[in-house]
């Protein structure tokens, strides 16, 4: 393997590894709140994509990115508001299933108002022949709007859990629910926000991502296995730690394609999910304590 | 006591449907239709699901075959295998039908080849894979070109333009795999070696790390064989990567909305395909001229998208099987097997059928045609 190689896998496994993080961080801001593994969110990013191309009809593609991600923040938003929040008594395994139940819901109602076909929205900057070379790597200008939106959401969201009110709000919900209510915190307002945020952080994902990997009706369940699996990797509850797990699983697969056939990444990602469950369930980066507060 | 009323009420609604799915059905064409309309596959079961739904309601407003009327069951199998099976158990058991058309995958249709053969029951397939008509299956027959027909023209192409080391890539679905196989068997009758071979999932979101070994190994084109929507991302990912090469792609890219998801990057790629997305640029003698035009204003008239590759298959089933039963007069199965077998010069969407006993997909080296992206738009390659 010459150094040029070794370069373009790492771009290529960050790139894909972006993405699983965008998915990842929305599993744990959601599980924070509520203990929900929310398996819906593959939707969101699609969902993300599919408005931002609907609207860049209309409109420039700032504007229509903004509309996406604040449409899919209020679908989650009412996906709170209509079942999670009115199935509070339910168990938090059957609330997992009705996640499940709603990426169905929302992938078919997808279908009938896009259908079937693919879409990709207008690179960002420059097209799809457009490249750029790094010190001997080349990728396209739109890998870097993705490393550039990754790397601001993941400051931006350490911002805010660490330093603002509502953001400290919320992590007390995620160390001890009741507590937190005992405090005077509105844990239901709290919990409503994480849906709200994590879809709309998905379907920023979903815009950005876009022109390279395109948009399609059905791409959410695929996501949710690999965001799940970065999520675990990483450790559920931390939405940094996912973006660091997403970028190893995104560098293990694009590396694993020059001794194996590119068909059996997946098969990787699966076995490290697995030996993770058995080796170290509270993720390479979770604590074991934090993790035996949790339900799940 | 509003409950028995409702449970009676329930029941009578059910018999009553039964009796009327009893009577008065003697005069009908029941054809039974598999399609992944929904589902991974769905871009290529939905308009074949269109097209056979459009093209029946046509042939019945005429007036129907000989006076009957065609009823078309359409069933979602998702591109599942197993769903195929059921459904194409309940097409023949209970729905009772002439033929069925369909599936759209190869995986579907080799998995329900067998029960077809032993019910008796004509199976139309809309999969592409040599495999389904190669052994001949005696009630067996499909309509889209061959793989090999396909890999011929492809390497045809580049002995014209003196390539020699390629290499091929595409996604681990039966089309895929059985493309691979294709190109990998005709490779050494035109002096052109495979150096690089990839297989790439379905749901790959990034493959720049599967062209850099590719580019590792200086090859001098590239074969993308893929129906999956994760082929438009190889031509993007092949021009970031700064890649030169010509890029070919198989007939799975046949669909506009391909081209478009690749944009800029989709101009120059060669791909071998049916003269039906070229249709308006055919010469006036193409004997299949008519029937592609028309079949293709009409669909895309009437649905607002442009026509695929796809569509043209369910097309030419369902006429397949008017031809038959017009030539035998007959709507039995076995009749209608006969009249498939029988059916030469016809001109359809996808090809001039000429069927006979050992081929049961009845087009040839002609059906298909190299063609390019051109500022967007599917045109004649040269």
């Amino acid at each position: 393997m010459t150094f040029d190689q070794v370069l373009q896998y790492i771009f290529s496994g960050i790139t894909v590894g972006s993405i699983y993080a965008f998915v990842a961080i929305g599993y744990n801001i959601i599980y924070n709140t509520t203990g929900i593994i929310n398996f819906a969110q593959g939707e969101f990013v699609m969902l993300g994509g599919m408005i931002a191309y609907t609207f860049s009809g209309f409109m420039a593609l700032l504007p229509s990115v903004i509309i996406a991600v604040l449409l899919t923040a209020a679908v989650g938003g009412v996906i709170e508001n209509v079942f999670i929040r009115r199935m509070r008594r339910t168990s938090v395994l059957g609330m997992i299933v009705i996640t499940v139940g709603l990426s169905i819901l929302i992938r078919e109602f997808s279908l009938y108002i896009w259908d079937e076909q693919i879409r990709a929205l207008p690179f960002f900057t420059g097209s799809e022949i457009s490249s750029v070379e790094i010190i001997g790597a080349r990728i396209s200008p739109q890998v870097l709007w993705v490393l550039a939106v990754t790397a601001v959401l993941t400051v931006a969201l350490y911002i805010f859990l660490k330093f603002t009110l509502t953001g400290q709000a919320m992590r007390a919900c995620s160390e001890n629910p009741k507590a937190a209510l005992l405090c005077g915190i509105r844990t239901d307002r709290m919990i409503s926000l994480s849906f709200m945020v994590s879809a709309g952080i998905g379907a920023l994902g979903g815009c950005v991502v876009s022109p390279l990997t395109q948009t399609h009706y059905a791409m959410g369940s695929d996501l949710a296995v690999k965001g799940f699996t970065v999520a675990i990797l990483g450790g559920l509850g931390n939405p940094l730690s996912a973006v660091a797990a997403g970028l190893l699983l995104g560098l293990i697969e694009s590396f694993s394609i020059s001794v194996l056939p590119m068909a059996y990444k997946d098969v990787i990602s699966i076995l490290i999910l697995l030996i993770i469950l058995v080796a170290k369930p509270s993720g390479l980066f979770g604590s074991r304590a934090a993790a035996a507060l949790k339900d799940y | 006591m509003k409950k028995t009323t409702a449970i009676l009420l329930t029941l009578a609604a059910i018999a009553s449907s039964l009796l009327t799915g009893c009577g008065g059905e003697d005069e009908t064409i029941k054809v039974g239709a598999l399609f992944a309309v929904t589902g991974g596959a769905s871009f290529l079961g939905a308009p074949e699901a269109r097209t056979a739904d459009m093209l029946v309601e046509e042939i019945n407003a005429d007036g129907g075959v000989d006076g009957k009327m065609i009823e078309l069951i359409i069933k979602d199998t998702a591109a599942n295998p197993e769903k195929a099976i059921s459904f194409a158990k309940q097409l023949i058991e209970e729905d009772k039908v002439v033929a069925i058309i369909g599936p759209s995958t190869s995986g579907e249709t080799m998995q329900i080849k067998e029960l077809c053969e032993s019910y008796k029951t004509p199976l139309i397939s809309c999969a592409a894979a040599e495999a389904i008509v190669d052994p001949v299956a005696k009630y067996v027959f499909k309509t889209p070109q061959k793989d090999s027909y396909v890999a011929n023209w492809v390497f045809t192409t580049m002995k014209e333009m003196g390539i020699k080391n390629i290499g091929i890539v595409g996604a681990n679905t039966g089309f895929g795999n059985a493309g691979l196989g294709q190109l990998e068997k005709y490779a050494p009758d035109y002096g052109i070696n495979i150096i690089a071979k990839e297989t790439y999932d379905k749901a790959a979101t990034d493959l720049t790390a599967v062209l850099t070994k590719l580019k590792a190994k200086d090859v001098e084109a590239v074969v993308n064989w893929s129906i999956v929507p994760a082929q438009s991302i190889v031509p993007k990912n092949m021009k970031q990567l700064g890649m030169d090469v010509p890029l070919f792609q198989s007939h799975g890219f046949g669909n506009i909305k391909y081209a478009e998801a690749a944009g800029a990057a989709a101009e120059g790629i060669i791909f071998p395909a049916g003269q039906l997305l070229v249709a308006e640029k055919l010469p006036a003698s193409h004997p299949q001229k008519e029937i592609t035009t028309a079949y293709k204003t009409q669909y895309e008239s009437k649905f607002n998208e442009p026509v695929s590759g796809f569509g043209g298959y369910a097309y030419d089933s369902i006429m397949l099987i008017v031809k038959a039963i017009e030539k035998t007069g007959s709507i039995e199965r076995n009749d209608i097997r006969d009249g498939l077998e029988s059916i030469s010069g016809y001109a359809g969407a996808s090809g001039v059928f000429n069927m006979s006993a050992s081929d049961h997909n009845g087009l040839d080296m002609s059906s298909i045609e190299m063609l390019t992206v051109e500022n967007g738009e599917f045109t004649l390659y040269k």
